[in-house]
């Protein structure tokens, strides 16, 4: 993958080079580009912000690996998941070994409101005439949370400090430094203005503050939103039978959900996402794996208060549960499970279409004991779960990474 | 009897008349809001308009300070938020809608349960006009 950051002098091509070329120097026994039988590239508003669709063969061509198969997979923030899926789908059909699976989104030149706009597409229609943003959709997800189970927001700010603390240690990470070193920074910059200090007696007390940590749509404020980012991210798939050839520790891809919802007046349940509820059904069947088997897991914090309802749709803690286990240190890297150890969307950076495949990548980075100073002391770390969410949680998924 | 088609198109022209219809299966007796052209639960066509009676209560709400364009239109800012919400009518359906009649300057307080009346809002005149559902608290 790229780093995640806003580039002005690099568009979604360069990205997806950069991308590519990193991948290659990351295969044990390297591969030979034109080996590879087929391309799946995730991208969710490349149309709207660049004004550019059909993104497979503009790809394929910048790699060299035309004229083979090339497909756009569009399933807004979940794209690349898609890629990924159909090239596991391709291998384990037995139509392709080799396959190259991505994702690109390039958003930062546009203004916020543009990119808005753009990911606001994913909205369900009635949400969107009712006023409904992406953040107002989760605020509203939080107030029904909070309502039902007693959580506040001094609990989401939990899951952002522990999202900061962790992308510190994260050089590919848009905001690679804790909340602490942050509150720190800005505090020397006023006293060397000689403004009056702020009584910031700690983290929380920093985000308490609407002069840093201003109101978004109550009660998501600044700090608990991902930020707009341009990346690309992609991984090799081959075929069991062949991976020899390409590495003598390769990952097994155990488990594979994706599942669909519905808008947000439609869902049974405010503080679930049915979709990830099917997702991780179907991954768990296919695995024979319980929830209790993923010992570290990347979720789909686009916004805090959904990491609490993924890790308790995807059966890490019951419902009503996930805010107390954020706040027990339980998903910290050194908790019983640790959550997003890249930083997560929050921190790590949230292109979009890249996304769900750069999420997949940390659990390659864990599981082979490359993640630096973030790598999890577990012993024996053999199984990584990765949680995607589409739109208001349209299309989610769950992919299950086994190192034998 | 109503003889529109079931889709959005009705609905919105409904809207315009200060009614929110919905529908409901005449086989199963599932009720739809927005409407729906075959039931998803027997996949029976055979569907009967239903106007709601209005009443609803506060299932999920949130208090906007950053809008999109036509929001802002409307002259909603940080300094003065809106709020949007999910309300489940009386009818046992919910719904995404305005929320007005309660302290956007203080959304700690807006509380989940509150009950709320259906009104109507319209914007635009004549054929332009298009109407938003909303609920006073």
């Amino acid at each position: 993958m790229t780093p995640f950051n806003m580039y002005k002098d690099k568009d979604s091509k360069d990205l997806f080079v950069e991308a590519f070329k990193e991948m290659l120097t990351t295969v044990d026994k390297g591969i030979d580009p034109k080996d590879i039988d087929a391309l799946y590239v995730g991208n969710f508003i490349g149309d709207f912000l660049v004004h550019q669709g059909h993104w497979g063969p503009i790809i394929s061509d910048v790699l060299g690996l035309s004229p083979i198969p090339a497909t756009r997979t569009e399933g807004a923030c979940a794209s690349s998941a898609l890629a990924f899926r159909e090239g596991v789908f391709a291998i384990a059909s037995g139509f392709y070994d080799i396959v190259l699976v991505g994702g690109v989104e390039e958003m930062s030149k546009r203004t916020t409101e543009e990119v808005a706009e753009g990911v606001g597409l994913a909205l369900p229609p009635y949400a969107m005439q009712a006023g409904f943003t992406f953040p107002a959709v989760f605020g509203a997800l939080a107030t029904a949370y909070f309502a039902k189970y007693g959580a506040c927001r001094e609990h989401l700010m939990n899951v952002t400090i522990k999202s900061h603390n962790n992308a510190s240690l994260n050089p590919m990470a848009q905001y690679n430094v804790s909340i602490a070193d942050i509150m720190n920074q800005k505090m020397e910059g006023i006293r060397k203005k000689g403004g009056p200090l702020p009584a910031w007696k700690d983290e929380k007390d920093f985000l308490r503050d609407p002069k840093v940590n201003p109101p978004v749509a109550w009660p998501i404020n600044l700090y608990d939103c991902c930020p707009i980012s341009d990346g690309a991210s992609c991984a090799l798939l081959v075929a069991e039978e062949i991976a020899a050839n390409f590495t003598d520790d390769p990952l097994h891809v155990v488990g594979l959900g994706q599942g669909s919802g519905r808008g947000l007046h439609a869902a049974m349940d405010i503080t679930s996402f049915e979709a990830t509820r099917h997702a991780a059904k179907e991954a768990y069947e296919m695995s024979g794996l319980k929830p209790e088997d993923i010992q570290f897991a990347e979720v789909h914090d686009c916004f805090s208060i959904a990491e609490f309802i993924h890790m308790e749709d995807l059966g890490f803690f019951k419902p009503g549960e996930a805010y107390r286990a954020v706040e027990d240190g339980l998903t910290r890297l050194d908790g019983s499970i640790p959550i997003n150890t890249s930083g997560g969307l929050k921190c790590k950076g949230h292109p979009v279409g890249a996304t769900a495949i750069a999420q997949i990548e940390e659990l390659w980075r864990q599981l082979r004991g490359n993640a630096g100073k973030r790598q999890l002391a577990h012993k024996n770390l053999r199984i990584g779960g990765a949680q995607s969410l589409g739109g208001t949680g349209g299309t989610c998924t769950f992919t299950i990474l086994e190192r034998r | 009897m109503e003889t529109r088609p079931f889709s959005d198109v009705s609905y919105n022209q409904f809207l315009n008349e200060d009614k929110l219809m919905g529908c409901r299966c005449k086989s199963c007796g599932t009720l739809y809001l927005p409407p729906r052209s075959i039931c998803i639960g027997c996949y029976s066509s055979n569907m009967e308009w239903v106007e709601m009676d209005g009443k609803g209560k506060l299932v999920a709400f949130t208090v906007v300070s950053v809008g999109p364009p036509y929001m802002a239109a409307e002259g909603f800012n940080r300094k003065n938020p809106y709020c949007v919400g999910v309300v489940e009518m009386g009818e046992g359906v919910k719904i995404d809608a305005r929320i007005e009649g309660l302290d956007m300057k203080n959304p700690e307080t807006i509380r989940v349960g509150t009950p709320l009346t259906l009104k109507f809002l319209h914007r635009g005149e004549t054929e332009k006009m298009k109407t938003f559902v909303a609920f006073e608290a």
